[in-house]
């Protein structure tokens, strides 16, 4: 009867425990507005613009951000529809960025006649962007040359 | 031999049983059903329903239509397999149907049963219907795109340059540009405007 008793006085502590956690976060303030035992509602999804400005840059080395949808682009063994446009041959025809010779560097340093095999995947780096606003708020700027 | 000349003369012969009314009806009718039966079997193998009931097209290229804007689009216009592989004005639709014989054949003697004989075939599958839309100046795209109903101010400029110049004086047909947008790509080398 007794351990009955300690038993049923454990499981009911533990209960209002777990109540308690999933109001309260103890005063943190967290980007998770529920608790953890609620499933957080699905973020609204944000399409691509299909085609847009450039985007500047916020950092030296940033790689440039891609300006346009890019859905349905087949980067494989096979093809490259990002150099259809961007390569050095194309680029003028389409009136579009060309590449940087950086992207013809090997891993050894070596410049090669062509896109080095490691700087093939351009969505690697370059990727699309939707308009959305930052999650938490934050006043970056960015420096030196690039900074107004 | 001897069977082939009864049955002619049987041919010519005028009907001993038979009223030319019952002939006629008769014959009528049974045209009704052959002509019909003969359509209705070609209607059905020019659905999607068909074109996957194969292993080769449905884990192949039907899987690579679906994520495509053909298939999966906000308004909800989906462009099946035969829309832009079978043409839709009867003659033509005849002659790509005995083509498409070829196809059986490839399917009875397995010529693309795996994915990697698939594969090893991509280009020269994709050439073919390349070089069909190119002969026939892409009438299965437009079937559906108007060139005449096109605003190019709608369009996005590098689409509208192309448009307006390369198509609209027919120099360039939609199949020379607009190549891979339903399947993905071949190896590309060597393809003119590829890199």
């Amino acid at each position: 009867m007794k351990k009955m008793t300690l038993l049923l006085a454990s499981v009911l502590l533990s209960a209002s425990a777990t109540v308690s956690l999933a109001e309260d976060i103890s005063g943190l303030d967290s980007l998770r507005k529920q608790g953890l035992e609620t499933q957080d509602p699905a973020a609204k999804l944000k399409n691509y613009p299909k085609d847009n400005e450039k985007v500047g840059l916020s950092y030296i080395q940033q790689p440039p951000l891609v300006p346009h949808s890019v859905r349905g682009y087949q980067v494989d063994r096979n093809v490259n529809k990002c150099l259809s446009c961007h390569s050095f041959k194309n680029y003028k025809k389409y009136d579009a960025t060309k590449i940087s010779t950086s992207h013809f560097t090997n891993r050894d340093g070596t410049v090669l006649s062509d896109v080095s095999p490691r700087r093939y995947f351009c969505m690697q780096c370059h990727v699309p962007q939707v308009k959305a606003q930052p999650l938490v708020e934050n006043d970056f700027k960015p420096s030196g040359a690039l900074s107004d | 031999m001897n069977l082939i000349k009864k049955l002619w003369r049987a041919l010519r012969r005028p009907s001993v049983h038979y009223s030319l009314g019952f002939l006629t009806v008769g014959g009528f009718i049974a045209g009704i059903i052959f002509w019909g039966g003969f359509n209705t079997a070609l209607e059905y193998t020019n659905t999607e329903q068909f074109c996957t009931s194969c292993h080769e097209m449905r884990n192949n290229v039907f899987e690579e239509l679906k994520p495509t804007i053909h298939y999966t689009n906000r308004s909800g216009v989906r462009a099946s397999c035969p829309d832009c592989h079978v043409p839709h004005n009867w003659t033509d639709k005849i002659a790509r149907k005995m083509q498409a014989s070829k196809e059986v054949w490839g399917k009875l003697f397995g010529t693309i049963d795996t994915r990697e004989k698939f594969q090893a075939h991509r280009r020269e599958l994709a050439e073919n219907e390349w070089r069909r839309l190119k002969a026939n100046d892409s009438l299965e795209c437009r079937n559906c795109h108007n060139f005449d109903s096109m605003d190019f101010t709608l369009q996005a400029s590098r689409a509208a340059k192309q448009h307006s110049t390369a198509l609209a004086t027919g120099e360039k047909t939609c199949i020379d540009c607009h190549k891979g947008i339903a399947h993905e790509l071949p190896d590309m080398t060597g393809v003119k405007g590829w890199h």
